[in-house]
């Protein structure tokens, strides 16, 4: 009787583990078919024109230099509108306002914004800037960037600043040091790849971004920096060629599929191995 | 040269002018929220005096009599979310706990890199690979059996009826589930190490298997985390767009069948947003924008709110 009982406990583990074996054995499986059908659908289009020619016509061909300059300038520009305002909310939420109830307030929207839909700081976007304006612009589409951006980077800072020793911050008032020069020179220094990594994640966070990207920066077939004109993006070139219903627009947004993730990815990895060396120090 | 008051004066403005800059953009936080729900609002109000309450019920939407209702969207948002939770959230729950009871400490790192870097694939990436790849292989092989299998069982014959399009509910269900699931193993793995080892290390010291330790003393003690983290994944599938507007089909109708095409809210606004001509139907969109923030409001609020009360567990 007990021995069954001890038999049937013991079976019972032994499929539940399995079962967590086989279940952490598909989410890897995700993983490598999904790289795996990038790189052979990518690779074989990757060649020296996807950087140095324009989107092509249906029917003829072409690269994707227009989508990846755009795509550079809006990224860049939203970090450079995002990173700023979040590194300040986060300084607030970390040093002056540690215990204050707005910080718990504010982090607590702020982790809502943080995994809110994109879309919809899409139609904020539209509805703000695009609309008053009268017509679509790169710099409304680096703004709903932004919007994303922010969060992101208000989450690392403070918990960045947070890991900061308490004692260094002491020490320096100690020496008569005003808080703005203690934060600025004492606690970002000592935070400073933790912030970096921050605004790495954004940036691999907002570099495959479509969906706010649609109905802000449109879509532009060529050549544009003007950012008070629609301009294109690799997401969202993706998106109009993988629907049409051509073979080698269909090729060119696997490439840049490959591309953007393989951006995306190195970035994640960096911004690990940031963080990664700077926990073992 | 300035005296030592005058520094000290000129210090004291920077270092409050510092303050405020930082206490300000804090606030400014709050306000875009604020300013995010008002522009939905405002954009949405001739929607919602044309419509009224009828258009969370109506199917019916159709840009030529400028008739739009909000059911269908809001159907398939529901319905490929719940297919998603259903497969991510056991698997997610597997994956944590083999990540923490089972896994040999030299594979915890790398595998929870793993899954952290699929957490980071872009969704558009899923979006291609689910149109090009994942339809097709479902149409020619998944779904023939299913309609197969299910097609004499009562009830269950109707969820899968018609032919196996590849693309439609099922599909986009399938897809935003292999998204979550990264964010709900991670968020059941940090949840799961805030188990005392002396709680474990009482069971196992019992006789308990790993399995029943998991069972009995992990998953309670992690409760609140663990709907804290399903319900993360959960604001995550129903907001999700680009993957799904890739492969649901866009067909405009309540269909029972979880293999026909259907729309979500995220997928009509992405598809139809630049291409609505007329204030009405623009507006009806950012209607259903409203919507969507709404339900994704109060989903995500409720995650953190569970998020919140094990981190104040931890703390205290």
């Amino acid at each position: 009787m007990r021995a069954s009982l001890y038999a049937r406990r013991r079976r019972r583990n032994a499929v539940a583990m399995s079962l967590s074996l086989l279940a952490t054995m598909i989410g890897l499986g995700w993983l490598v078919l999904i790289l795996g059908a990038l790189l052979w659908q990518g690779l074989s289009g990757v060649s020296f024109k996807v950087f140095a020619e324009m989107t092509p016509p249906p029917g003829s061909d072409g690269g994707l230099l227009n989508p990846i300059v755009g795509s550079l300038i809006m990224t860049g520009l939203a970090v450079l509108i995002g990173t700023p305002v979040g590194i300040l909310a986060g300084t607030y939420m970390a040093e002056y306002g540690r215990y204050a109830r707005t910080t718990s307030i504010v982090r607590f929207i702020n982790d809502i914004l943080l995994s809110a839909p994109s879309i919809i700081v899409g139609l904020f976007i539209y509805e703000v800037v695009v609309a008053p304006m009268g017509h679509f612009s790169a710099l409304a589409g680096a703004l709903a960037l932004a919007v994303i951006v922010v969060p992101v980077v208000i989450r690392t800072t403070e918990d960045m600043l947070l890991l900061v020793p308490n004692a260094l911050r002491e020490a320096a008032a100690a020496l008569g040091i005003p808080r703005a020069y203690i934060i600025r020179h004492v606690a970002y220094r000592a935070a400073k790849a933790g912030i970096v990594t921050g605004v790495l994640l954004a940036i691999a966070r907002i570099s495959g971004e479509t969906a706010p990207l649609l109905f802000t920066a449109l879509n532009n077939q060529f050549w544009s920096t003007n950012l008070n004109a629609p301009m294109a993006s690799l997401p969202a070139v993706i998106f109009q060629f993988a629907l049409s219903p051509y073979a080698d627009w269909q090729k060119l947004a696997w490439t840049g599929a490959l591309i953007i993730t393989l951006a995306v990815l190195t970035l994640s990895i960096v911004a690990r191995v940031l963080t990664g060396s700077r926990r073992q120090s | 040269m300035p005296s030592r008051a005058q520094v000290l004066a000129r210090m004291r403005l920077a270092d409050k002018a510092f303050q405020y800059l930082t206490h300000a953009t804090a606030v400014g936080v709050l306000g875009l929220l604020g300013c995010i729900i008002i522009a939905l609002f405002v954009g949405a109000l001739p929607a919602l005096r044309a419509f009224g309450f009828d258009f969370l019920l109506t199917q019916k939407w159709n840009p030529v009599t400028e008739q739009f209702g909000a059911l269908a969207p809001i159907y398939g948002t529901i319905v490929t979310s719940l297919i998603a939770m259903a497969i991510a959230v056991p698997i997610g729950l597997l994956v944590a706990m083999f990540l923490t009871e089972l896994c040999p400490l030299w594979l915890r790192r790398p595998i929870a890199i793993a899954v952290e870097l699929l957490a980071g694939i872009p969704s558009i990436i899923y979006g291609i690979w689910g149109l090009f790849v994942f339809a097709p292989f479902l149409q020619v092989y998944v779904q023939p059996m299913l309609i197969e299998v299910f097609g004499e069982v009562p009830i269950l014959s109707a969820l899968f009826a018609g032919p196996p399009y590849g693309i439609g509910t099922l599909t986009a269900g399938l897809i935003l589930a292999i998204m979550v699931l990264p964010f709900i193993t991670s968020i059941s793995r940090d949840v799961f190490e805030t188990v005392p080892a002396v709680l474990k290390e009482s069971a196992y010291g019992l006789g308990c298997t790993t399995w029943e330790v998991f069972r009995n003393v992990v998953l309670p003690y992690t409760r609140v985390g663990v709907i804290g983290g399903v319900m993360l994944g959960l604001g995550r599938a129903l907001g999700e767009t680009m993957a799904v507007t890739f492969v649901i089909g866009n067909a405009h109708k309540v269909a029972t069948s979880i293999l026909a095409p259907g729309t979500t809210i995220s997928a009509t606004i992405a598809n139809e947003f630049t291409e609505a001509v007329g204030d009405l139907y623009t507006s009806s969109l950012i209607a259903l924008g409203l919507i969507l923030f709404a339900i994704t409001l109060v989903v995500l609020a409720l995650a953190r709110y569970m998020l919140l009360r094990v981190e104040r567990r931890l703390g205290a």
